[in-house]
C-alpha cells in the first residue's frame, strides 16, 4: 500500500485526474480522437506506474516491457511529431543518466555537458555526411563519437581535479561555451565544422540495409522512421540503465560515492580520487557523446545553437529534478522535463484560443514560467527530488527525528 | 618505525610546521599536543600526504614515504583519523566500514576485521543500516577509528579523537583507543586535551608555532610545571 502511494504514482493519478476533469469539461482542445488517444496515452502511464510499483516481480517488468513496446504505436495515432517527442524523451533520459554518473554518484557539478553532446554529434556529422565526403557505417561513428568525446572529457576534467562546488561549476560552464564557439567559427580558414549554418544531410543510423529514417514495412505494419528510431533509443537507454546500475554498485561507484560524500577521507581510505574524478568524466562525456551521435542522425542536421548553455542547465535541471543519483528518478526527470514544454506547445496554445479568443501568453514564455515554478515547488516540498533514491529519503526522514546525546 | 625528519609545511608564504623532527617506535602511542594553530593537523596531513610538504623527509619501516600518492600511504599500513571525523553522511555505518577496507580484497581477512571492530563498538554493530550522517558526533568517531582499523593499519594516525565531544564520549573513545594500543597498535594522537593525551600516551611532543618545543615521557611531563602551566591550565 506504501509503495503504491510513492512520488511517481501519486503524480501519474493527480495527471490522470486532472485530465479527465479536463476532458470531461470539453475544454480540451482538439477533435474526439485526439482525446481518445491522450486518454490512452494517461492509461498507458497509469499502467506503467503500477509496473513501476511491482518492478521486482516479472508480472510487473513484463508490463513495463509491454507499456513501452505499445507505447509508440498509440502515441502514432495522434500524429509523428509525437513519436519524435517520445524519441526525445528517450535522448534526454539517455543523456540525464550520462550526467548522472558525473553529478549524482561522483558530485562534480559539471555545467557543461551539453560540450560533450556536441562533440558527438559533431563526429557523426563529419563522419557521415557529403561535408567531407565520408559516409562511414553506424557501428564506427558511434564508438567513435563516444570515444572522441571521452578523450574530451579527460581533457576538460584534468584541469578541474583541485576544484569543488562552484568553482568547478564555473570552469565546466565556461569549457561548455567553449566548445559551442568553437563549432561556430572553426568555418576558417579551414572549414571543419560549417560554422553557424551547421552540418546537413547527415546519414541515418543504418544496420546493413535497414535505414532508421522514412518508413518501412514489416509484417504488413508501416513502421515510421520516428517509431524505428523509438526502439533503438530504447534499446540503447536500457544498455545505458544496466551500465549505471551495475556502475552504482560496482566498487568504482562507491568510491565516487566516497568522494562526493568527502574527499578528504577518500583519500585517507585509499581511493585514487584523482583518477576516479577523470573517470567518471570520461564515463560521463562519452555517454554524451553517444547521444550526440544518435541525434545528428536523427535530426539529420547538427548546427552549434542546438548546443547553447540552456541546454546543459535543461539536462542538470532534468537529474536535480528527478532525484540526484536514483537512476529511475532521474529518467523520471529527464521525461518530465522534455515531454511538458510540447504538452505546453500543443495544449496551452490551441486552449488559450479556444478559452480566450486570443492567444494571451505565448506558450514558449510559459514554458520557463511553468519550469521555474516546478523547480521552486520541488526545491520546497521534495528537496532531494520527485523520486529520490530510498537512501536519500531515509536520510531526510532520520534527519528530522534526529536526536543528538 | 615512524621517522620524520625536518618536515616542513608552508600554506603560501605562512610556515605552518617548521623543520620539525621526531619518531614513534613499534606498538608505541605517542602523543602530539599544543594549542590551535601550532601545526599539528598539519603535520599529520602531511604524513598521510593528504597535503605536500615543503621539505624534510618521512620514513615508515624504513621506507621513504614523503613522495608517495595519498592513495599509496594507505597500503604501506598508515591510516589517517582525519579531523573532524570525516565520515561519509550519506553512506550507512556499515558501508563506511567496507569503505575503510577499500584498499583489500581478502573478503574473510575483512570480515574478522568487521567483527573486530564491532568489538571495540558495539554501538556500531547497533547502527549498522543507519546513515553515518545521522550519528551523534561521538559515533561518528568511533566510526572514523573504526573504518581506520578496516584497513588493518601497522599504525593509526588520530586527529583530535575528542574534539566536540561530550566529556563521557571522549572516556569512551579513549579507553577503546587505549584498547586498540593495548592489542599492539602503533598510534601518532594528536590532542588539544593534553591532559587526556598524556595520560593514555608513552611519549609525547609538544608543539608550539609550528616547532617541537619540549619532548619526553608522557608521565614526566605531566608533572613538567613548565608543561602543566601551558597546557593544563595550572
Amino acid at each position: 500500500m506504501k509503495k503504491a502511494l510513492s512520488a511517481p504514482n501519486l503524480i501519474i493519478f493527480g495527471v490522470l485526474m486532472f485530465a479527465f476533469v479536463v476532458l470531461q469539461l470539453g475544454l480540451f482542445p482538439g477533435n474526439y480522437p485526439m482525446k481518445l488517444t491522450i486518454l490512452y496515452l494517461l492509461a498507458l502511464c497509469a499502467l506503467f506506474g503500477l509496473g513501476m510499483s511491482f518492478r521486482q516481480h516479472l508480472a510487473g517488468k513484463l508490463l513495463i516491457a509491454a507499456v513501452l513496446v505499445v507505447l509508440p504505436f498509440v502515441s502514432a495515432t495522434a500524429g509523428q511529431a509525437w513519436v519524435r517527442i517520445l524519441d526525445f524523451a528517450i535522448l534526454y533520459a539517455f543523456l540525464a543518466l550520462g550526467l548522472n554518473i558525473v553529478v549524482g554518484l561522483a558530485g562534480l557539478l559539471d555545467l557543461g555537458y551539453v560540450a560533450f553532446y556536441a562533440v558527438g554529434a559533431y563526429t557523426w556529422a563529419l563522419l557521415a555526411s557529403p561535408h567531407f565526403g565520408l559516409h562511414l557505417p553506424f557501428w564506427v561513428i558511434l564508438p567513435t563519437g563516444a570515444l572522441v568525446a571521452c578523450c574530451f572529457g579527460v581533457l576538460l576534467g584534468s584541469p578541474t581535479l583541485k576544484l569543488r562546488g562552484d568553482y568547478l561549476a564555473i570552469v565546466t560552464l565556461g569549457f561548455g561555451e567553449i566548445v559551442r564557439i568553437f563549432m561556430n567559427n572553426l568555418n576558417a580558414p579551414i572549414n571543419i565544422t560549417n560554422g553557424p549554418q551547421g552540418i546537413t544531410l547527415i546519414d541515418p543510423v543504418a544496420i546493413g540495409g535497414f535505414k532508421f529514417s522514412g518508413a518501412t514495412q514489416i509484417f504488413g505494419y508501416t513502421l515510421s522512421g520516428p517509431q524505428k528510431y523509438y526502439f533503438l533509443l530504447l534499446v540503447l537507454a536500457i544498455l545505458v540503465v544496466i551500465i549505471n546500475q551495475r556502475l552504482q554498485n560496482s566498487r568504482i561507484g562507491r568510491a565516487w560515492q566516497a568522494i562526493r560524500e568527502d574527499e578528504v577521507a577518500a583519500k585517507a581510505v585509499g581511493i585514487n580520487t584523482r583518477n576516479l574524478k577523470l573517470l567518471a568524466f570520461a564515463m560521463g562525456a562519452s555517454f554524451g557523446g553517444m547521444a550526440g551521435g544518435v541525434f545528428a542522425a536523427m535530426q539529420g542536421f547538427v548546427s552549434p545553437e542546438s548546443f547553447s548553455l540552456n541546454e546543459s542547465i535543461m539536462i542538470l535541471a532534468m537529474v536535480v529534478l528527478g532525484g540526484m543519483g536514483h537512476i529511475p528518478g532521474v529518467i523520471l526527470g529527464a521525461v518530465l522535463l522534455s515531454i511538458l514544454p510540447e504538452v505546453l506547445r500543443y495544449g496551452v496554445g490551441p486552449l488559450q484560443t479556444q478559452l480566450f479568443g486570443k492567444m494571451l501568453v505565448d506558450p514558449e514564455s510559459l514554458r520557463l514560467l511553468v519550469f521555474g515554478l516546478a523547480l521552486v515547488l520541488v526545491m520546497r516540498f521534495k528537496p532531494a527530488g520527485l523520486w529520490p533514491s530510498p537512501e536519500r529519503q531515509r536520510e531526510l526522514v532520520e534527519g528530522r527525528t534526529e536526536v543528538k546525546p | 618505525m615512524l621517522e620524520v625528519t625536518g618536515l616542513h609545511v608552508a600554506y603560501g608564504g605562512i610556515q605552518a610546521v617548521r623543520s620539525i623532527t621526531f619518531h614513534v617506535n613499534q606498538g608505541e602511542m605517542v602523543a602530539l599536543i599544543g594549542a590551535n594553530g601550532a601545526g599539528k593537523t598539519t603535520t599529520l596531513k602531511a604524513i598521510a600526504r593528504v597535503i605536500d610538504a615543503v621539505g624534510g623527509d618521512v620514513h615508515f619501516c624504513g621506507e621513504k614515504i614523503d613522495r608517495l600518492a595519498p592513495h599509496d600511504i594507505i597500503r604501506r599500513g598508515i591510516a589517517l583519523v582525519p579531523e573532524g571525523r570525516g565520515v561519509f553522511p550519506r553512506l550507512s555505518v556499515a558501508e563506511n566500514l567496507a569503505m575503510g577496507a577499500f584498499v583489500r580484497d581478502d573478503k574473510a581477512a575483512i570480515a574478522a576485521d568487521l567483527a573486530k571492530v564491532y568489538g571495540y563498538f558495539p554501538r556500531l554493530k547497533e547502527r549498522e543500516s543507519q546513515l553515518a550522517g545521522t550519528l551523534s558526533g561521538g559515533e561518528q568517531q568511533m566510526l572514523a577509528i573504526g573504518r581506520a582499523l578496516m584497513s588493518r593499519p601497522k599504525m593509526l594516525l588520530l586527529d583530535e579523537p575528542s574534539m566536540g565531544l561530550a566529556p563521557i564520549m571522549v572516556q569512551k573513545i579513549f579507553e577503546v583507543v587505549r584498547a586498540v594500543a593495548a592489542d599492539g597498535m602503533t598510534i601518532l594522537l594528536i590532542e588539544q586535551n593534553a591532559k587526556l593525551a598524556l595520560e593514555s600516551s608513552q611519549r609525547a611532543y609538544v608543539m608550539e608555532s609550528g616547532e617541537i618545543t619540549v619532548h619526553g615521557d608522557s608521565a614526566q611531563l605531566l608533572d613538567d610545571p613548565k608543561v602543566r602551566a601551558a597546557y593544563l591550565g595550572e
